[in-house]
């Protein structure tokens, strides 16, 4: 059959994506489960714009002016807040998900750069406390290794209620990634595929949440800040009744967030982005009145300054950021590195049936490049400290473009960013960032000034 | 091992939560683990507080007179907690050792996800007790509402009375003891047969919290391992 029939039209409906979706529904009988984001085309921070200073802004000078980055979070009741050289932390990603030698990388790189890690389901391994100098430690539905041991060596707690790429789902950790550690860690069988809850065990509402917050704040004695991370749904609401519940600080996850592994059906169709995420968020703390006493840190797709930058200006007091956490220390790359040689890693990509830039199996255990792994072998692909300056180089660039963006806009600190400092270059981008479409005054849904 | 409720010889360190704040009581059982050994201390007017004795790590002997809120003795380490009264939801939620008897009723929750130690509650509990439990012994005198031993890990629930619907859903390697009746078991529960080893070990646990029961007449409901790997075809199960 020729290659090219000039009269073939492929239905918008059923495209060739929608009918290998069902044609693999239809084989396997059971759902797709993967790792990293949202794939789709997203509205997002590329959306917007600076309105960068001219002679109606007055510029800081870019290579000698100081731009502060410093940034401290949970100033209202810890006596012990968290105080950060720059406003880009490193998301929770579970040790199990993520190897041992990935956790110690990433908990270098922070350190080096001043800034906080996070642990993840599954609990504190030795390796990450020890690496990370500020360290973030979660209390998820789960409890998976969660003991008061950690507790009294965590640098904050994080009440996780849901994450973006999953909000109101729990997680699945397959067999092959529960290695004997991991199982012990977790207290399960080796090799079952371990199911994650999606509510707590011990606390069901607001209500609720406001005494288990208490009772951490107790058992810490009051020294260290309590967050609660949301996923992106109704995020109004939830800021709200996550900051009545007497949270230090929000972490409010968008739908590009990555996950490890989690249904496909979630990942594409539930949750908002994280650009009307972090507007939304931002405005439930001003209408509240807690701008400044609680603080919101907004995660999900953050990849570059320029979005670190946007949603700062937006009313982020930091970002977090995991998947540009793990490319930087060579997921999707063509290869990984021995003793300073690129070793090919095509044939392991090939045999997960993908090629390197469109890899999202995180979920099988069988990282070509040794990132979300469990396997020995595999582990040894990532050397910690190889990674941790990949990691520092990256988180060093991030906050380069930050300050250079912010000085442009004429600010000395990163924090002084704001809304009138963008507009957005669609409607859906102006609707949802409440900034005026480029070239006009408009903010859809908003009635323009004098009218 | 001692019997639990063991008189404890010496001047009782009476704390009051009348006169003082959470904070400053919980402060003095945050104490020096070395000074607070054996120590008998009194919490006096709980008043339904919620956290109370929270995150001890000391082997004290600590009596709560009255009813507690949420989270009593959470986070124990150690430590053996009395609780003269009814406690709220979460009791001795994810305790890592020591001791916790609650003398009256358990709300939802008791005993979440703790690791070890054992609780003791000589009332009912209500639902989810026992709920992802990773190792410990929780021993209920009385009756357990619903879903209870959910999603449990590790360690044995004990039923001296009757086990509310959806008991064990979701087992992993938790064992289950009930004696009364057992109105629905969750998915992937499953009864099985007494063994010996069975029976010793209930005799210890009941012998242990003084529960004078026969462990003949119990009913012994472990996990049917169905679900520990992922299986469309019980898609509604999981």
């Amino acid at each position: 059959m020729p290659d090219n029939l000039p009269n073939l039209e492929e239905s918008a409906s059923y495209d060739r994506s929608v009918i290998s979706y069902i044609q693999l529904a239809a084989e396997r009988g059971v759902y797709d489960i993967r790792g990293l984001g949202a794939k789709r085309r997203l509205p997002s921070f590329d959306d917007l714009v600076f309105l960068t200073a001219s002679a109606s802004r007055y510029p800081l000078e870019g290579y000698r002016e100081k731009c502060e980055t410093r940034t401290v979070l949970g100033t209202s009741r810890a006596a012990r807040p968290i105080e950060l050289d720059i406003p880009i932390t490193i998301a929770g990603m579970s040790f199990g998900s993520l190897s041992a030698n990935t956790k110690e990388a990433i908990g270098r790189a922070a350190s080096q750069m001043g800034t906080s890690t996070t642990t993840g389901d599954g609990g504190m391994t030795p390796e990450e406390r020890q690496s990370s100098k500020i360290l973030v430690y979660q209390c998820l539905p789960s409890r998976y290794g969660f003991n008061p041991q950690d507790v009294a060596q965590a640098d904050a707690i994080e009440v996780v209620i849901g994450q973006g790429a999953k909000p109101g789902g729990g997680g699945m950790l397959l067999g092959q990634k529960i290695s004997p550690r991991v199982a012990g860690m977790r207290t399960l069988p080796e090799g079952i595929d371990q199911r994650s809850a999606c509510r707590h065990p011990d606390w069901t509402g607001p209500d609720d949440l406001t005494i288990k917050i208490e009772e951490l704040r107790e058992i810490t004695e009051w020294q260290i800040p309590i967050y609660v991370k949301i996923g992106a749904t109704r995020v109004k609401e939830d800021m709200k009744l996550a900051v009545k519940a007497g949270a230090d600080v929000v972490v409010v996850d968008g739908m590009q967030g990555g996950t490890a592994a989690t249904q496909q059906v979630f990942i594409e169709h539930a949750g908002i982005p994280t650009l009307p995420a972090v507007r939304l968020a931002a405005a439930a703390l001003d209408e509240m009145d807690v701008v400044g006493q609680v603080q919101l840190i907004i995660s999900g797709g953050v990849r570059s300054g320029a979005d670190v930058a946007k949603a700062l200006a937006l009313g982020a007091d930091a970002v977090s950021i995991g998947q540009g956490a793990l490319i930087a220390l060579g997921c999707n790359s063509p290869h990984w590195v021995d003793d300073g040689e690129n070793v090919d890693a095509t044939a392991d990509y090939n045999q997960l049936g993908v090629r390197p830039g469109y890899c999202h199996h995180c979920q099988s255990g069988l990282c070509p490049v040794g990132i979300t792994t469990q396997d020995e072998q595999l582990e040894k692909r990532l050397d910690p400290q190889w990674g941790a300056r990949r990691l520092k180089n990256y988180l060093q660039v991030m906050t380069m473009e930050l300050t250079t963006l912010a000085r442009a806009c004429g600010k000395s600190n990163v924090h002084h960013l704001e809304p009138e400092d963008l507009v957005a270059l669609t409607i859906e981008a102006a609707a949802m960032a409440k900034v005026p479409l480029a070239g006009t005054d408009w903010i859809p849904g908003e009635q323009i000034r004098g009218e | 091992m001692a019997a639990i409720g063991a008189d404890v010889h010496g001047k009782a360190t009476v704390l009051d939560l009348a006169k003082q704040s959470l904070r400053e009581v919980n402060s003095v059982l945050h104490g020096d683990a070395a000074q607070l050994a054996s120590k008998h201390l009194l919490v006096l007017n709980p008043a339904g507080h919620h956290s109370v004795a929270v995150g001890m790590n000391a082997p004290a002997h600590v009596e709560i007179q009255g009813h507690a809120g949420y989270y009593a003795a959470g986070m124990n380490r150690q430590a053996e907690i009395t609780i003269h009264g009814n406690a709220g939801c979460g009791v001795a939620e994810n305790m890592m050792s020591g001791i916790v008897r609650v003398c009256g009723n358990a709300s939802t929750c008791a005993g979440a996800s703790a690791h070890g130690g054992l609780l003791v509650i000589d009332g009912d509990a209500s639902s989810r007790c026992g709920i992802s439990l990773k190792g410990a012994d929780i021993v209920v005198g009385g009756s357990v509402g619903h879903m209870s031993g959910f999603m449990a890990q590790a360690g044995r629930l004990v039923v001296c009375g009757d086990a509310g619907t959806g008991l064990g859903d979701s087992l992993y390697e938790a064992v289950i003891y009930v004696r009364g009746q057992l109105f629905e078991l969750g998915a992937d529960a499953q009864e099985e047969p007494m063994t010996d080893d069975d029976i010793r070990q209930l005799a210890d646990l009941l012998n242990r919290t003084q529960l004078k029961h026969d462990p003949q007449e119990f009913k012994r409901v472990a996990s049917a391992r169905t679900l520990y790997h992922w299986n469309a075809d019980a898609a509604q199960e999981y």
